[in-house]
């Protein structure tokens, strides 16, 4: 099979942003500000990367993804949707009573592998199904991503000195550092000193990339599959930009979970569509 | 009377259970030695993770692990499984009803010399209130050993705690028990004692004396107390209308509360909870600490005749 090459992922990410901010204006409700800096590495996930079946989304041998940092679920359901996981229309039912695209994540939505929106959980259940893969010697891999606020949970680094135990080759970690959470940048709120730094303490292999780059980030995920099998869980250290694409969400904490009204809906589709940079 | 404690029954049945089923893990917290995981660690190493002591990951890598078609039991304290690992239970195999079973050793006061850290009070309370789980506490060795059967039979999340100290014998190797469904031990007319755990042989010797004084009891053991069998508290309500439930456990949202909910909807039949008053355990013999809460044969006696 073809593989979709940096310039269609691109196109992807660009059209994913548009359903994420067209469905938090739908809803009037959700998150835009993380969906947007996650929204690179979501793409070259579903469009590239993982190995999953939108026919039969339980699939025993399924690559997993598990969306530790569960609020920024409208990112996930616009792959899951442009994919083909269910159809698209339901990618107008966000938060709709009756909907499978609930607020946070849960498993009644097809693709959902695990439910998330508690901070600091998902990790540990992704390694949990990394080493459900090792124990069954099956060769699917994990993808999880996490927010760089939520990494000052604890439960955060009890699941990664268990992915070095359990020398966890099949877990791919991406952290999207965008340096702000709801209080203000996390410097401001709790520093994280250096997260590459603290996970190769932890034994992972570490990338620092610009995560939303996507020529940076197909770069890395073609470097861990050649690192496939070296015991090492691997972690990339993505610098994000919360609200990227949109011209006033960019960089700006409140847009963290606040839906646009009618004009900013308008601005924010016309700079996606059109580019800001 | 011989006395084992339950955690034995829990750890020798596992190992059997997990040698005819691969897919039946453990998933330690370091204290698998006082759990008595540590001859299924030894024996059935493939089917062993030791997490180390960090009990809200032990949770959330068992979730991750049931979503792989594993039975994982998540093994620590009942005060650990129940309370550090609340939110991860809740989150992550309750809500989407995963099949992990969390298996806790020192339920209750039963750690008794350990002191208040250690004796989980609270845990089967807490539990109860989270949607999807199912909470257990078996009576003896044998109805540890024959539950922790039932429950890898039974696909979704299931709380079961076991004593740390040795407790009385009642049952043997041919006990039966389904879980949600009450095991009446004897049938009576005048008073229903309704117990679990730890406390069922002091409802037992409670009705010995208590016919001696020409009260006939009938003795319940109610080790599931979520899905409580409704059907059989009606029935105590309808036929006899006088309850005394016992339990190694605060007197709040645990058994006591459970029967009494019954009965409120009912509204009729007269219940005299015996547990746990609503305070911490220190580090004290096990029975000195049941008999400050009022936790005793003589208790369930006097709570009994107070009714008639």
């Amino acid at each position: 099979m073809k593989r979709t090459t940096v310039e269609e992922l691109k196109e992807i990410a660009k059209e994913l942003r548009k359903i994420v901010v067209t469905m938090v204006y739908e809803a009037q409700s959700g998150h835009p500000g993380g969906s947007l800096s996650a929204a690179d590495f979501v793409t070259a996930c579903y469009f590239r990367e993982m190995n999953v079946d939108p026919q039969n989304p339980k699939w025993e041998d399924r690559d997993r993804f598990v969306l530790s940092k569960g609020h920024v679920c409208p990112i996930q359901y616009a792959a899951l949707g442009k994919r083909g996981f269910f159809p698209e229309e339901v990618l107008h039912t966000l938060r709709k009573e009756g909907s499978p695209l609930q607020g946070h994540p849960n498993m009644k939505c097809p693709g959902i592998d695990i439910p998330t929106g508690s901070l600091g959980q998902g990790f540990a259940c992704a390694v949990g199904m990394a080493i459900g893969a090792k124990m069954d010697k099956k060769a699917f891999r994990v993808f999880a991503v996490l927010g760089d606020g939520e990494c000052q949970e604890g439960e955060i680094w009890e699941a990664a000195q268990t992915a070095n135990k359990y020398q966890l080759d099949n877990l791919i970690v991406f952290v999207d550092d965008n340096n702000l959470q709801i209080d203000g940048t996390t410097d401001e709120v709790m520093p994280n000193l250096d997260l590459g730094e603290k996970f190769k303490a932890f034994g992972f292999e570490v990338y620092n990339i610009d995560g939303n780059d996507m020529g940076q980030i197909v770069r890395a995920l073609d470097t861990i599959k050649m690192h496939a099998h070296d015991r090492k869980p691997k972690v990339i250290i993505g610098a994000t930009t919360k609200g990227k694409g949109v011209s006033f969400m960019e960089n700006v904490g409140s847009w963290h979970g606040v839906a646009p009204n009618k004009e900013q809906y308008e601005q924010a589709m016309k700079d996606l569509e059109e580019g800001i940079d | 009377m011989k006395k084992i404690a339950t955690r034995n029954g829990f750890g020798e049945e596992l190992v059997e259970l997990g040698r005819k089923n691969r897919n039946i893990l453990v998933v330690d917290a370091d204290i698998g030695k006082s759990c008595k995981t540590d001859k299924f660690a030894h024996e059935l190493e493939d089917q062993h993770i030791n997490v180390g002591i960090a009990e809200q990951n032990a949770a959330g890598v068992a979730a991750g692990l049931a979503t792989c078609g594993k039975i994982p039991f998540v093994v620590t304290y009942a005060v650990f499984g129940s309370l550090r690992m609340c939110e991860m239970i809740r989150q992550e195999i309750a809500y989407p009803k995963l099949n992990v079973k969390i298996a806790c050793s020192h339920g209750g006061l039963t750690p008794a010399n350990d002191g208040a850290s250690h004796q989980a009070i609270e845990d089967m309370g807490v539990m109860r209130t989270i949607p999807n789980m199912t909470v257990i506490m078996p009576a003896d060795y044998y109805a540890a050993k024959e539950l922790v059967r039932k429950i890898v039979e039974y696909e979704g999340p299931v709380f079961i705690r076991f004593t740390r100290d040795a407790i009385p014998v009642i049952y043997d190797e041919n006990i039966k028990l389904e879980i949600g469904k009450a095991h009446i031990i004897q049938e009576g007319k005048d008073v229903a004692l309704i117990a679990n755990g730890d406390t069922v042989c002091l409802a037992l010797e409670a009705a010995k004396i208590l016919e001696g004084e020409g009260i006939s009891a009938k003795v319940v053991d109610m080790h599931t107390i979520k899905p409580l069998d409704v059907d059989c508290v009606k029935d105590c309500i309808e036929n006899i209308g006088k309850i005394v439930t016992s339990e190694d456990h605060n007197i709040m949202n645990g058994l006591g509360s459970a029967v009494c909910e019954v009965a409120a909807e009912l509204g009729k039949g007269k219940v005299k909870r015996i547990g746990i008053q609503d305070q911490f355990g220190e580090s004290a013999p096990y029975e000195r600490l049941m008999a400050k809460n009022g936790i005793t044969v003589e208790g369930i006696v006097a709570a009994a005749k107070a009714l008639q």
